[in-house]
């Protein structure tokens, strides 16, 4: 128990505002990125505004072993070492990016050396930016400012607020690689956002809001593959494999992916990654079907041998899923009732999964 | 142009006035503007009304009332004799408090404009990195803020420049202590002295708009500059 409580934000709260209802108690990991997903207004800004400190609900915050919120006590914003990136550009206009930079530097609890700095600046590529004023660069370059400085004032944990919703997707495909390099840099973040794709790049762990309320808090695969899972309403479910660029194929423009835990390869699109770079892949539990050997004459270039661990009821009374089990990692594959009695199939059964498109994230 | 010594001790006290009564009042104002500005408070609009007040109501109207207020038989004047004070009318003493509340509209509402137009926004964005109250008002809110705290000053200056029925009603007209400019003037006028009284209302005329000029310019050099 105590080790769960060091490892983890601890949240209890209830918060009644003009009909809207808000009522959590989650431990979100102190490790990783959590995603926040759900419709808007299901809660999941004003939830990681009471982590922040800038809203007040009733009820109890503790960061590891360190109460936020409890009872009549309170710690204000300033005094949690949080880093938050708003939905907005926040920068302060009257001064230049470097000054907003410095801004955080001067107030950080504990100082970021000079060297974490520069490195930082580059990392984010902002560099050239320093002496421009906020007011002259683009919403991309503002959020890649804003990030820096948040994390320049060295958080014990990262909180962010839907930082690229008020980007074009030309300016999200930017961002994404600088966010998903905060996993190298070992700080929690927890991450509000309503976008699957987000959601399937960035996340370690998930927690689904509607209305006010949790309704699923899972480990990535585990919440694209629960049926609860709200994007599962509107998009078929799918899972996430993690893996390393092990091959490239010039060629023919294709990168082959060796899955963590495991020797089997998928053969994707390449999109740039460079050769052992950490990747994920994006499969559909439609882009799936399953064969007892594996055939050689399809067009199909990925088949790989899993284990079915076992089949559960879909939505629709026709079809069933397969959960698959590929080394450590897990696969989806939607198929029909009457493929899984014709085929035979039970649980811990050996076949071949035949993915006919998988996309790198 | 010509200035005689009570023009001159007229002009003194007045600047001496005027700029006690804007520093008191950026003191009070910003406090006030800042719970207005930020408040759900069900007290907002009754509080706003009061301090909007002096907009509207005959000076004479507001003079009067403080007059009653601090005099012997007034809460103030009551408190006032028990601190071993005396009585505030026809003082500089009750000369300040009446301009405060006089002017305290002008000081207030651009303050508060100001505070509202820029939101809370960057003062979470400043506690967020770590920031405390006294950082955030420093470091952000005043900075982001500076041209309606700009036009309060000069306001509230001005305004109580300005002044003459609320004197006249609590101030009197003791030279040196409560007679300011504009009551200078009155009494030229009635002595007959146009001359002297052209001069001191031209000086007025003149610094009124050099002070409007200068804000007006400050904010124009300010938008420049963004």
């Amino acid at each position: 128990m105590s080790h769960s409580r060091n490892s983890h934000l601890h949240i209890d709260l209830t918060l009644t505002n003009e009909g809207f209802c808000l009522q959590v108690s989650e431990q979100i990991p102190l490790q990783g990125i959590t995603a926040i997903c759900g419709p808007s207004g299901a809660g999941k800004t004003t939830l990681l505004r009471c982590i922040a400190g800038l809203e007040r609900a009733k009820g109890e915050i503790s960061f590891g072993e360190q109460f936020w919120q409890q009872g009549k006590s309170f710690v204000p914003t300033h005094k949690r070492g949080i880093g938050y990136v708003f939905q907005e550009a926040s920068l302060f206009s009257h001064l230049s990016v470097a000054a907003n930079l410095h801004y955080a530097l001067k107030r950080a609890q504990q100082k970021p050396s000079a060297a974490d700095m520069n490195a930082l600046v580059d990392l984010m590529a902002i560099r050239p930016l320093l002496q421009r004023h906020p007011d002259t660069l683009s919403g991309g370059e503002r959020q890649r400012v804003a990030l820096t400085r948040a994390l320049l004032s060295n958080p014990r944990i990262l909180l962010m607020d839907e930082p690229l919703s008020s980007l074009d997707e030309a300016r999200k495909q930017e961002i994404l690689p600088y966010l998903e390099k905060l996993r190298n840099l070992d700080i929690p973040v927890v991450y509000v956002t309503h976008a699957s794709q987000e959601i399937a790049r960035l996340a370690d762990h998930v927690i689904a809001m509607e209305n006010g309320k949790v309704v699923v808090s899972a480990a990535l695969n585990d919440a694209l593959m629960h049926p609860q899972f709200p994007l599962n309403a509107i998009q078929q479910p799918g899972v996430v494999l993690r893996g390393e660029v092990s091959e490239i194929d010039e060629q023919w423009q294709l990168s082959a992916t060796t899955l963590c835990g495991s020797n089997e390869r998928l053969w994707v699109r390449h999109e740039g990654h460079p050769l052992h770079s950490q990747v994920r892949i994006h499969v559909l539990a439609g882009d799936v079907s399953i064969t007892l050997s594996p055939s050689t004459d399809s067009s199909i270039q990925n088949i790989i041998c899993c284990t079915l661990h076992s089949i559960t009821d879909d939505r629709q009374p026709a079809m069933a899923m397969l959960h698959l089990q590929v080394g450590e990692q897990w696969l989806l594959a939607r198929t029909t009732r009457r493929a899984v009695e014709q085929l035979k199939l039970h649980a811990g059964m050996m076949v071949w999964a035949q993915i006919k498109s998988a996309a790198l994230l | 142009m010509t200035f005689s010594p009570a023009d001159i001790t007229a002009i003194w006290l007045t600047l001496k006035l005027a700029t006690l009564v804007t520093l008191l009042l950026l003191l009070i104002a910003t406090p006030l503007a800042w719970w207005l500005a930020n408040t759900h408070s069900r007290l907002k609009v009754p509080v706003s009304a009061l301090v909007a007040l002096p907009l509207v109501l005959p000076p004479s109207v507001l003079g009067f009332y403080l007059l009653i207020a601090m005099g012997p038989q007034g809460p103030i004047g009551q408190l006032t004799q028990a601190m071993g004070l005396g009585t505030l009318p026809f003082t500089f003493t009750g000369l300040v408090i009446a301009s405060i509340f006089y002017s305290l509209p002008f000081v207030v509402q651009p303050i508060q404009n100001a505070l509202e137009a820029l939101g809370k926004r960057p003062a979470e964005v400043a506690a967020t990195l770590g920031a405390g109250p006294w950082d955030r008002f420093f470091s952000v809110i005043l900075p982001l803020t500076r041209p309606g705290f700009m036009t309060a000053t000069v306001l509230g200056f001005a305004h109580t420049i300005g002044e003459f029925g609320v004197v006249l009603m609590i101030g009197g007209n003791i030279p040196g202590e409560t007679r300011v400019v504009s009551v200078q003037i009155y009494d030229h006028v009635e002595a007959l002295q146009y001359g002297q009284a052209h001069s001191l209302a031209l000086a007025m005329l003149a610094l009124s708009f050099v002070l409007l000029l200068l804000t007006y310019g400050s904010r124009r050099a300010q938008v420049r500059v963004l």
